[in-house]
This record gives structure tokens, C-alpha cells and sequence, in this order.
């Protein structure tokens, strides 16, 4: 029923594949120096689809009770519960989708679904030479819930995800260390737990150990990773937001852009790559004419062009050539169309493949142009958001 | 009586002036009994739910659908314009309004009259209401379902007799994917909130599964356009600045609802969240509304977080500006707080009011929409004694960890909703006296 299975079965992802270019982004024995470090921290890889873990330190999977296959490759939600602070919550996606750090306090469960509070710190980390979001770098450090706060007033506050200054007035902290031990339901009916300063600082040094790490072993391979953005992303170079947005979209589609010479593919879901059977560099950066071949109709392609140059949306049947591993042809039927971002100007063209087999309907499935459009739909969701992003 | 002039955003390309008119005989293709026999449309009945599942995942199916059918009509030209031309920004400052420059929605007419003393008023079959829509704005029927599991059927008769409630494309959207709930549409229910309908809306926001689809609902009085009753819903992929604000507990009520109210935003508004079941707090705040509109008074809801958080903002702006206390500058906006102005997504039709737009005018215009600190505080007791929750202003009830009283006089709220020994005691039980 969910439309989230792809027609193609599902491969089974190896640890390799899971990790992404974890490791080829960094030299070699990166994984060796950051199982070095005592902290607990993840890595997390914004370009996989899902937003998935690529690494877990050790202090991670004790501190949650999880083995490093349970762990790498979900997203960081799976540790959240039904009493998480659906504020926190949102703080961080919303750090995410902005691309900077964040470091609240939340409620997270052990893999033996005892609750427990953390501080979490996260950074994006960039590449230096194209200032885009490479990974990003979360730390977890628990809190002991000494400083619980008394009183009535301050208890019951929950902090806004706006920037410090709006939430009321200073908040005082406790000092005094009431020993205080609750059992584990109580844990989770606390509005907030807030850390104590030792525990911020722990937090920061964490971050700043693991971004060292990841800075010399990227320096290694050549190609720099930093803390700070030290360029402008380039026009080819979607942000990492909107990756994550456009790999919510299971179905087979391309982004292509108009304004770069020769209109090139800038982004590809896993799907086309799985219809198409190339892989994922072999198509970033090309024009989609790669499909095409002998016998493919050149009128058809001069139909898209024509729609294509006024603007317009069009569907066609066009023969394509894959790269599978029998380099079958298949008949595309293609949708494509403009899709404006927050200027309200043409950013991108979508392109939507649906292999004309695959137009087997069960009578409780979607129909398939109506699939078709709603990648379209999603896309236009999630372009037109992600160029309003607050500075 | 108390009157205000404005022009109404136009939902259907059906919804003609008042003035212009009428009969509206048929082979147009409506909901009335003229042309409903042999009306299909998909069916989207959700499943039972009790506890909105987790988190986002992959695009849900009802999200598929709501998109593939809103991207259908609008290359098939059924919208007024196309709102993704449409620019937008978000204001530079703490909260991060957006603002977006659209001067395709308003229309150039003359402004008709609305009362705005009157939060119920009958349903009045000879104005514009949904039954008069195109079927083909209609995108689809949905329900609660009584299984497990989502049933979708591609193409099911409308029928009369089910009370179906539907999906409809609202044509001057305020941005992409903006549709209107309109439950059980042929009964021509006013626009007023009944439990089953806003059960009906929650389950909406669950099954979307997308923080970023909200459902938002008017009173007559702030700034409903049809009284027929409907939700509005669409797709903004960020929070809004309403649901960014710091919230203060209330109280939490014996169904477990938490009620919390909103601390530095322009309009006071209070937030209502959990509850041992989504029944449960869409019936706490059904509660509300029902009071809100027994004693007359406007108010805009705002269902958020996939329907875990629900705003409920009680207003006045109408009523100010039909005395004539709104100021000028204001006014001159034309924008009309309604749920997603107040949300923090003003739409503006002048270039000049979108260049300029900065916090602080948007602070000014939903700061006038607000109740007074006072008046706020009685609709407040109003509220919780419809409720039936006893709150005490500054005594607090809830969990306190830390209390110097050894007596254990505070009562401890039991806030389980999962399972575990309860135990039987005060806060006392919990703790370690030192």
C-alpha cells in the first residue's frame, strides 16, 4: 500500500553502502581515530537519503545499548519517544534545514526503552572548497538532573526554538546539587531538564574533538572539511536541506538546471539511479541526453525541448537506454516541469520517470499519473522552502 | 451590530458576488442533488489512529495524494494564479515571519459587508457555500476509518447518504498545496467546531504525517469567509514563527491534556498538546471552542506538529475595526489576521508593504488582533471551567521535584499514560529528603 517501496526490489544495503563516502571523504584509519575518542557522538550524512547515522563512536552505542549495526544507517528520530519535547524536536530539524549548530536538551531512549535526558550538541560540518554541508556532527552528553530547577514558575517553561533573547527574562539556575533521584517515569514527565555549565563545556570540547579529527583526516585525503562555511556554495550544489527534502521522494526523478550551460542533472534520486542503472557521479553534472539512443525518437526530444524553452510542463513516451546490467532499453514515460523557488522565478526543471511496464495499477494503489505528479508537487514543497532559509 | 467591509478571498471558482447572481441550475457539475448523482471521487478513509505515529518518514500516502491532485488542477489552469511565481522571504529577526508579495489573491471589487458580532449564525443555503464548487475542485473524500489499516479507493461514489466529507482545491491559495476540509459537506453545517469535525481535522494532520502541513480554521468574526464549515490546509516547509514561541503550562487536565500558554508573541494565545488519546485532546479543545463560541467570542485555530499541537488564539481585531480602533497604517495593509497571519505568514498585495515588511510591522498588526492581558485571563477561566479544570492562576499544579515540604502537600498529577507501577502517593514518594 505505502508508495515508499520503489518497483524495484529493495537491495540490501551493505555497511559500505550505508556509510556512504564516510570513508572516502576521509583518509584512511579515520574510523580507528574517532573510535578513539571517549565521547559519545554520531555522524550523520545529510546527501544519503533518510539523513542516516555513518558513524557511531563507542560511547554512543554504550551509552544507548545499541551494536553499531543497529545503529548506522537510521536517523537520529529512532532514539526519540512518544515524550520527547516535541520542541526540542523541532529545534533541531530546524537547525538542520538552517545548517548551524544547535545544542538543546532532550529526552532520548535506550535501546531497553529506559528513558534519559542529554544534552545535544550538533554542528554541520563543511567542505572548504565548496562550502556545502558535508556531515554533521552530533554529541550527546547525559545530564545528571541535578540542577532540577524548584518552584513553580520556572518549571513549567518550555524554551522557544526562536533565538535566546525572546524567551523570558534570565533563567536562574540552581546551583544547589539536590540529590535527586527519581525513578525513570518521572524522568519523562520533566518539562525540560537544563544542563549544568560543566556539562555545556563538555558538550563543546566533545564537538571540537571530533572536528579536529575529521579536519586533519580530510586534510589527508584532500579535500578539507571545516566548522565554518568559508565559501558561497556553488550554483551546481543544492543545500543540504533541500537533499533532505527531495530524499523523502521515493519515486524516480532529476533536477536538472536551466541556467548552467547544457542544463545539467544537479540532483538524482536513488530510484532513477536504480532504473537507470548508473551511479551517482556518473550523472551529476551531465545533461540528460545520456538516455537517449539510436532509437529513441528525435521528435520526441524535440517536443521536450520546445516545452522546455517556453516553460511549460509536458509528458512524453521516450525509448531510454540504461546502464543496467543487460543495457535493456525501456519506454520512459517522462513528465517534466519548471519549478520556481522562493523568488518566483524558474530554479529547476523535474523531470519524473515511470517505466511504462510499471503501469500495472492494483485497484487500492494511487494512479500512476497521479504518483507521477506528486513528485512534481513534493519537489515544488520542498525547492520553494529551501531558499528561505533565515540568516 | 457591528460591521466591517472587506473582500472576500475567493475559493471557487464558483463563488460569485452576492450582488451578481444566482441560479445556479445546473450541468455545472456541483454537489447539489442536481448533478451529485454519478459524482466519483478517491476515497481516503485513515486508519484507526489513537497516537499519531513518530516522527517524519518517506512521504506518506496521503501526502502523495494531496499533492498529485493539487499539481493535476493546477496544470489544468484551475487556480486564480500560480502561487510559486508568487515571491516570498523570510523578515529578518528573531522569529522569522514570512511574508510573501501576492497581488494576484485580492481581488479589485468592492467590498462586501460581514458581521462580526455574531460568532454562530445559521447556515444560509442562498450564499455561496460548498455544495456550489465544480466537482472537479474537489480532489477527494476522506474519513475516519473503523480499521487498522488505510483504505483507499480510487473512485468512489459520493453518496449522500454516508455524509461524506471532502477535499477541495481553495483557488486562490496561499501557497502550494493549499486545500480546504470541508466535513460532511452536504449537510451544510455552519462554520462552527463540533467534536467530530475537529477529530476529523486531527486525523487529517496526522495521516499528512508532515509537520510542515498544518490545518488552520476561522470563526465567523475572525475572518471566516463562507460560513460552511471548513478547515484550511497547506504545505510550508518551516516552522511558523506562532509554533517557535516559548509556552508556560497551565495546567494538565485529568485526561491528560497539557494547556499552556503562549509567552512573548503579539497575539495571547494558548497551546493545547497531549492527552492519553487523540480523542482526548481534540475533545479538550472542541470543549474550548464550543465555549469560546457561546459567549461570542472570535477565535482562530491552528493544528500543527501532525496534529500533536493545537493553537487556539481567541481575537478581536474585527470587532476593533468596526469600532474603529484599529490604526490607519494597519488597516491600509488590508491584511486580515486570520489563522495564518497570525501564524506569521502574511500575505501582502503592495509591492511597498512587502519591501518594507520588518518584525516589527508585523509584531504591531497581530499585536492588534490580541485580547488584553485581562481579557485574555477571563477567557481563560471561561475556558477551563468548560473544561472542568480548576486552574488557580500562579499555583501550579504538576509535577514538582525539589519542594521543601515534607508534608507532601502538593498533589502529584498522574501523568502516566504508559505502563509502570503507579504509585499510589504525593510528590513526597519522590523525594529524597535530605
Amino acid at each position: 500500500m505505502s508508495i515508499t517501496q520503489s518497483s524495484a526490489s529493495l537491495f540490501t544495503t551493505t555497511e559500505e553502502e550505508k556509510e556512504g563516502t564516510f570513508t572516502t571523504r576521509y583518509s584512511l584509519w579515520i574510523k580507528e581515530a574517532l573510535d578513539e575518542l571517549p565521547h559519545s557522538f554520531t555522524i550523520t550524512d545529510p546527501f544519503i537519503s533518510g539523513h542516516p547515522i555513518v558513524f557511531a563512536s563507542p560511547g554512543f552505542l554504550k551509552m544507548t545499548g545499541y551494536s553499531r549495526e543497529e545503529v548506522i544507517g537510521r536517523n537520529g528520530r529512532a532514539f526519540q519517544g512518544p515524550k520527547t519535547n516535541r520542541r526540542s524536536i523541532m529545534e533541531i530539524r530546524e537547525a538542520i534545514r538552517e545548517e548551524r549548530p544547535v545544542q538543546v536538551s532532550i529526552l532520548n531512549y535506550r535501546k531497553s526503552g529506559s528513558p534519559f535526558w542529554m544534552l545535544f550538541h550538533m554542528i554541520p560540518v563543511f567542505g572548504n572548497d565548496d562550502g556545502r554541508v558535508i556531515h554533521f556532527v552530533a554529541v550527546q552528553v547525559p545530564i545528571s538532573g541535578q540542577k532540577m530547577r524548584n518552584g513553580s514558575g520556572c518549571s513549567e517553561m518550555v524554551f522557544g526554538s526562536c533565538r535566546r533573547e525572546v524567551c523570558l527574562g534570565s533563567f536562574v539556575h540552581q546551583e544547589r546539587a539536590l540529590p535527586v533521584e527519581c525513578d525513570e517515569q518521572e524522568l519523562e514527565n520533566w518539562e525540560h531538564c537544563e544542563a549544568s555549565e560543566s556539562e555545556k563545556l563538555k558538550s563543546a570540547e566533545a564537538v571540537g574533538s571530533v572536528l579536529s579529527v575529521l579536519t586533519r583526516y580530510s586534510e589527508f585525503a584532500g579535500r578539507l572539511v571545516c566548522g565554518k562555511r568559508n565559501c558561497l556554495r556553488g550554483a551546481d550544489c543544492l543545500s543540504s536541506s533541500l537533499v533532505i527534502s527531495l530524499g523523502r521522494i521515493k519515486q524516480s526523478f532529476v533536477l536538472t538546471n536551466p541556467c548552467l550551460p547544457d542544463m545539467p542533472i544537479v540532483y538524482a534520486s536513488d530510484a532513477f539511479l536504480t532504473l537507470t542503472g548508473y551511479k551517482r557521479h556518473e550523472v551529476l553534472g551531465q545533461n540528460c541526453r545520456f538516455l537517449s539512443g539510436v532509437d529513441t525518437d528525435s521528435s520526441v526530444l524535440y517536443e521536450m525541448k520546445e516545452c522546455i524553452l517556453k516553460g511549460q510542463p509536458c509528458t512524453v513516451q521516450i525509448l531510454n537506454y540504461s546502464n543496467r546490467k543487460d543495457k535493456s532499453t525501456f519506454w520512459n514515460l517522462l513528465h517534466i516541469s519548471p519549478v520556481r523557488n522562493a523568488s518566483g522565478k524558474t530554479a529547476y526543471f523535474v523531470g519524473v520517470q515511470m517505466e511504462a511496464s510499471c503501469k500495472d495499477i492494483e485497484s487500492k494503489e494511487l494512479r500512476p499519473e497521479t504518483r507521477q505528479l506528486s513528485v512534481v508537487g513534493a519537489v515544488r514543497v520542498a525547492v520553494r522552502s529551501s531558499f528561505m532559509v533565515t540568516c | 451590530m457591528l460591521k466591517i467591509k472587506r473582500v472576500p478571498t475567493v475559493v471557487s471558482n464558483y463563488q460569485k458576488d452576492e450582488a451578481s447572481d444566482e441560479s445556479v441550475g445546473c450541468g455545472r457539475n456541483c454537489l447539489g442533488a442536481c448533478c451529485i448523482n454519478g459524482a466519483r471521487l478517491p476515497l481516503y478513509a485513515c486508519k484507526k489512529l489513537d497516537k499519531s505515529g513518530a516522527g517524519e518518514k518517506p512521504v506518506a500516502f496521503l501526502e502523495s495524494l494531496v499533492l498529485g491532485e493539487w499539481e493535476d488542477r493546477f496544470q489544468r489552469g484551475l487556480f486564480r494564479y500560480d502561487v510559486t511565481a508568487c515571491e516570498t522571504k523570510v523578515i529578518p529577526g528573531k522569529y522569522g515571519f514570512v511574508a510573501q508579495l501576492n497581488e494576484g489573491r485580492h481581488l479589485k471589487k468592492r467590498p462586501t459587508e460581514f458581521r462580526v458580532d455574531k460568532v454562530l449564525q445559521s447556515f444560509d443555503g442562498n450564499k455561496f457555500n460548498f455544495t456550489k464548487v465544480g466537482q472537479e475542485e474537489l480532489l477527494f473524500q476522506f474519513e475516519a476509518g473503523e480499521d487498522s489499516e488505510v483504505q483507499f479507493f480510487p473512485c468512489m461514489p459520493l453518496d449522500a447518504e454516508n455524509s461524506p466529507s471532502v477535499v477541495a482545491i481553495n483557488v486562490s491559495p496561499i501557497e502550494y498545496g493549499h486545500v480546504l476540509l470541508i466535513p460532511r459537506v452536504l449537510d451544510c453545517l455552519p462554520q462552527r467546531i463540533d467534536h467530530k469535525s475537529l477529530l476529523l481535522a486531527l486525523h487529517m494532520a496526522a495521516e499528512a504525517a508532515n509537520p510542515y502541513f498544518r490545518l488552520g480554521y476561522n470563526s465567523l468574526g475572525a475572518f471566516a469567509t463562507i460560513n460552511h464549515l471548513h478547515f484550511q490546509a497547506y504545505y510550508l516547509a518551516m516552522p511558523f514563527p506562532l509554533e517557535k514561541a516559548p509556552s508556560k503550562k497551565m495546567v494538565t487536565t485529568a485526561s491528560g491534556v497539557k494547556i499552556s500558554e503562549l509567552l512573548s508573541y503579539p497575539v495571547r494565545s494558548l497551546l493545547f498538546e497531549g492527552g492519553s488519546s487523540m480523542q482526548d485532546l481534540s475533545d479538550t479543545v472542541s470543549d474550548a471552542c464550543v465555549c469560546l463560541q457561546n459567549n461570542n467570542i472570535p477565535f482562530n485555530i491552528l493544528i500543527a506538529d501532525c496534529g500533536r499541537q493545537i493553537f487556539l488564539m481567541p481575537q478581536c481585531y474585527a470587532e476593533k475595526q468596526a469600532l474603529g480602533e484599529v490604526s490607519p497604517e494597519v488597516l491600509e495593509t488590508q491584511v486580515n489576521p486570520a489563522v495564518w497571519e497570525i501564524s506569521g505568514h502574511m500575505v501582502l498585495k503592495r509591492k511597498e508593504d512587502y519591501e518594507g515588511a520588518s518584525e516589527e510591522n508585523a509584531w504591531r498588526l497581530l499585536a492588534e488582533a490580541s485580547l488584553s492581558e485581562e481579557r485574555f485571563k477571563e477567557v481563560n477561566a471561561l475556558i477551563f471551567e468548560a473544561i472542568g479544570c480548576s486552574y488557580q492562576g500562579e499555583e501550579l499544579e504538576g509535577t514538582v521535584i525539589g519542594q521543601d515540604n515534607p508534608s507532601g502537600s502538593v498533589n502529584q498529577k498522574s501523568n502516566r499514560t504508559h505502563g509502570g507501577p503507579i504509585t499510589n502517593g504525593t510528590a513526597s514518594e519522590c523525594l529524597v529528603l535530605q
